[in-house]
C-alpha cells in the first residue's frame, strides 16, 4: 500500500520539475545571467566592437563615477525616492478609500468601477512616457515669446494654474500656495497609479465574510467603528501586498531609470549604466525592505 | 445594509398595527429612521460629488484629447471655443495616421501582444501550478527566485539582455555552428522565448497569481481526477486550466495590456520596427521635422497633433476594454489575488 503511494508522490514531483523547467531554463538565461553580467559590467569598462564587446577592469570607478562625478544621477535619485516616500501613503489610503467607496451598492456603480479602472490600462503606456518628457514644454521655452501663454491650459495636463495665480492674487504665502497647488497637482497622478490597487482591495473588501458586520451591527457598532474593527485588520495583508506593488511600480518608470537607458543607449556607456542600475536597485531592495518590515508587525491575518 | 432597507418597507406598514397600542415607541422609531434616511442620503450625495468628481479628473485629459483632435487650427487661436470645434476636422487624424504609418503600427503591437500573452498565459500557468501543487525537494528556493524576478528593476538587467539578444547564443552551440550568435534584435524572437520561459515583463507576478489561484483549489477534485485514473498532466489540463479560467481571464488582459503599453522593452529590442509604442515615442520628433520643414513650428498646432496621435496609440486598448472591462473588473474578485 505504501510503496505506489511513494511512487505517486515522485511521479508528483517529476510532473513538477517538468513544469517548472522551461521557466527554470528561462529564469537562469533572461534573468539569472544577465544579472551577474550587469554585475560583472558595473565593474568593467564595456567596449562594444562589430564582433562581440572587451571588458576591462576598473574597479569602483564606474560606482564613484555615478555617485561623485555625474551631475544628475544623486539628484534625479532623491528627488524620485523623495516622491515615493510623499505618494506611496497617499495612494494607498486614497485607493483603499475608493475600494470602499465602489464595494458600496449605488446606482451607476458599475460604471464608476470601469472609469477608475481605466487607468490601469492606460497609466502605465506610452500617454505617460510622453508627458514626462514634457515635449510641450521643450517646444513652449523656445517659442514662448511669439505666443499666448492662456493657450497653454488647452494642452496642459490638470493644471492649477488659475488658482495658483488667483491665491497669488488674494495675498497668500508663496510657499503654502504651492504646497497647495502641488497636491492638487499630483491629484491625477495618484488616481491615476492606484488602479491596481483599488483592484486588490476590491477583492479584499468582497471576501470579508458579511457576517461580521451584521455581528458588529448587532452590538450597536457604527459603520465608523466597523471600519476601524473589522474592515481595516481583514484589509490589512493586501495594505502590505500594495505597499510593496506601490513601490515597485513606482519605480519602474521614472528619471532615473530614463538616465539609465539613456546612460546605455545613447551615451553607450554600459558600465556606467549598469552601476547606476545597481546603486538603483540596492535603494529600492532598502526601501522595500525597511517597509515591508515596518508595516508587516502591524498586519493582522485572520487564520 | 441590507437589514436596513428591510426595515424601510416594514416601517411603511407598521402605522396599521401600532397606532392603538404604541405610538410613542412608534413615533420614537419613525423619528430614528428619519435620521437614520437623511445621513443615508447625506453619504450617498457625498459619495456621488466624490466619485463624479474623480472620474471628471480621470476622464478629463482624454476628453481633452478627443476635442483637441477634432480641431483645426482656427478653433485652437479661437478662445470662444472650448470643448466643441466649430469646424469639425479628420485632417489631425489624417496626418496623424500618415506620420505614424499607424495601420502598419498597429498590426505588429497586435501580433506582438496576442502572441506573448497567450504564451505567456500557458508558462507561468504550468510553473504557478507546478509551484502550488506539486512540491519536491528545493521548490522554495526557486520560488524565492520568482520573488527575485518581481523585485529586481528591469533596468538593472537590460545592457546584458540587449547584448544577449545582439548575438543569441546556448552554450556557445550557434558559436560553433555558424561561427557567430544570432542577432535577434528587430524580431519577435527576444519576446516569444521570454515569453515561452516565463519570463517577460511582470511574469512574476502572473506566477504568483496562478499559484495562488491553485492553492485556493481544493484537493479533493484533483484527488477524484487521479483515483479516475488521470495522470498529474492530464489533470491539470481537463481539470485545473477549465477551474482557472478566471484567472486566467485576468493575466491575459494584464499580459496584453501590459506589453501594450510597453515601452522599455520594445524600444530596446525592437529598435526599428515601427511598434504602437516606439511609433508614439517618435511622433513628437516626425511632428517637428514635418513641419519645421515648411515654416516656423507652432507649438500649438504640433502638440494638437501629438495628441491625436496619442489617441489614435490608445484608441485600440479602449475599444478592446469597453468589451472585456467587465471580466476585469468580475474577475479579479475570483482569482485568489488576495489570498
Amino acid at each position: 500500500m505504501r510503496s505506489p503511494k511513494r511512487t505517486f508522490q515522485q511521479r508528483k514531483a517529476l510532473t513538477g520539475m517538468l513544469f517548472l523547467a522551461p521557466w527554470a531554463f528561462g529564469f537562469i538565461f533572461f534573468f539569472l545571467v544577465p544579472l551577474v553580467n550587469s554585475a560583472v559590467y558595473s565593474f568593467n569598462d564595456l567596449k562594444a566592437s562589430d564582433n562581440g564587446y572587451t571588458l576591462t577592469f576598473e574597479g569602483w570607478k564606474n560606482y564613484t563615477q555615478a555617485l561623485y562625478v555625474d551631475a544628475t544621477f544623486v539628484r534625479k535619485l532623491t528627488t524620485v525616492v523623495g516622491e515615493m516616500v510623499v505618494n506611496v501613503p497617499l495612494i494607498i489610503i486614497f485607493s483603499l478609500f475608493i475600494a470602499v467607496l465602489l464595494n458600496q451598492k449605488f446606482l451607476g456603480r458599475s460604471l464608476a468601477r470601469a472609469i477608475f479602472f481605466l487607468p490601469v490600462i492606460l497609466a502605465s503606456g506610452v500617454m505617460l512616457s510622453i508627458n514626462n518628457a514634457g515635449y510641450m514644454q521643450q517646444i513652449m521655452d523656445a517659442n514662448l515669446a511669439s505666443n499666448n501663454p492662456a493657450g497653454a491650459s488647452v494642452n496642459g495636463f490638470l493644471q492649477s494654474i488659475e488658482l495658483k495665480n488667483m491665491m497669488m492674487d488674494i495675498g497668500v504665502n508663496e510657499s503654502i500656495v504651492n504646497y497647495l497647488t502641488g497636491a492638487v497637482d499630483r491629484i491625477y497622478e495618484i488616481i491615476s497609479q492606484s488602479g491596481v490597487q483599488i483592484i486588490i482591495f476590491l477583492a479584499g473588501l468582497q471576501s470579508i465574510s458579511p457576517q461580521l458586520y451584521e455581528a458588529s451591527r448587532m452590538e450597536g457598532a457604527t459603520g465608523y467603528e466597523a471600519f476601524w474593527k473589522i474592515t481595516f485588520p481583514m484589509v490589512s495583508p493586501l495594505i502590505l501586498t500594495n505597499l510593496v506593488y506601490t513601490i515597485i511600480d513606482s519605480f519602474l518608470n521614472n528619471a532615473v531609470t530614463q538616465q539609465i537607458d539613456t546612460t546605455a543607449f545613447k551615451t553607450l556607456d554600459f558600465g556606467l549604466s549598469s552601476a547606476m542600475a545597481w546603486i538603483y536597485f540596492a535603494i529600492v531592495a532598502v526601501i522595500l525592505a525597511i517597509s515591508t518590515f515596518v508595516v508587516s508587525r502591524k498586519v493582522f491575518y485572520h487564520d | 445594509m441590507t437589514q436596513q432597507t428591510e426595515a424601510a418597507p416594514g416601517a411603511k406598514h407598521a402605522p396599521a398595527d401600532s397606532k392603538k397600542t404604541a405610538s410613542d415607541l412608534y413615533r420614537f422609531k419613525q423619528s430614528a429612521i428619519n435620521v437614520n434616511k437623511w445621513s443615508k442620503r447625506l453619504s450617498s450625495l457625498v459619495r456621488a460629488v466624490l466619485l463624479i468628481g474623480m472620474s471628471f479628473v480621470i476622464l478629463y485629459p482624454i476628453l481633452l484629447k478627443v476635442s483637441t483632435s477634432f480641431k483645426t487650427l482656427e478653433d485652437l487661436t479661437n478662445p470662444t471655443v472650448m470643448w466643441i470645434p466649430e469646424r469639425f476636422s479628420l485632417e489631425n487624424y489624417k496626418l496623424a495616421i500618415d506620420v505614424m504609418g499607424y495601420f502598419s503600427a498597429i498590426r505588429n503591437s497586435f501580433t506582438l501582444s496576442a502572441v506573448t500573452t497567450i504564451l505567456q498565459t500557458l508558462s507561468c500557468a504550468m510553473a504557478g501550478y507546478a509551484f502550488a501543487k506539486l512540491p519536491f525537494r528545493g521548490i522554495n528556493i526557486l520560488f524565492a527566485g520568482v520573488i527575485l524576478t518581481i523585485l529586481v528593476p528591469p533596468q538593472t538587467i537590460l545592457v546584458p539582455s540587449y547584448v544577449n539578444f545582439k548575438s543569441f547564443d546556448l552554450f556557445g552551440l550557434f558559436h560553433l555552428i555558424f561561427g557567430d550568435g544570432i542577432n535577434m534584435l528587430d524580431t519577435y524572437w527576444p519576446f516569444v522565448l521570454m515569453a515561452i520561459t516565463g519570463n517577460a515583463l511582470k511574469s512574476g507576478l502572473f506566477i504568483y497569481i496562478f499559484r495562488q489561484f491553485f492553492r485556493g483549489i481544493s484537493k479533493e477534485i484533483e484527488e477524484a481526477a487521479f483515483v479516475d485514473g488521470a495522470g498529474v498532466f492530464k489533470s491539470f489540463v481537463s481539470i485545473m486550466l477549465p477551474n482557472a479560467i478566471p484567472a486566467m481571464v485576468t493575466v491575459m488582459l494584464f499580459a496584453f495590456v501590459w506589453q501594450w503599453n510597453d515601452t522599455f522593452f520594445s524600444s530596446n529590442f525592437l529598435p526599428s520596427m515601427n511598434t504602437l509604442t516606439n511609433a508614439t515615442l517618435g511622433f513628437p520628433y516626425k511632428v517637428n521635422v514635418m513641419l519645421g520643414a515648411t515654416n516656423q513650428v507652432d507649438p500649438f498646432y504640433a502638440s494638437m497633433l501629438v495628441d491625436t496621435g496619442l489617441l489614435l496609440s490608445i484608441l485600440p486598448l479602449i475599444v478592446m476594454y469597453l468589451f472585456v472591462q467587465r471580466y476585469f473588473v468580475e474577475s479579479i474578485d475570483r482569482t485568489g489575488l488576495v489570498g
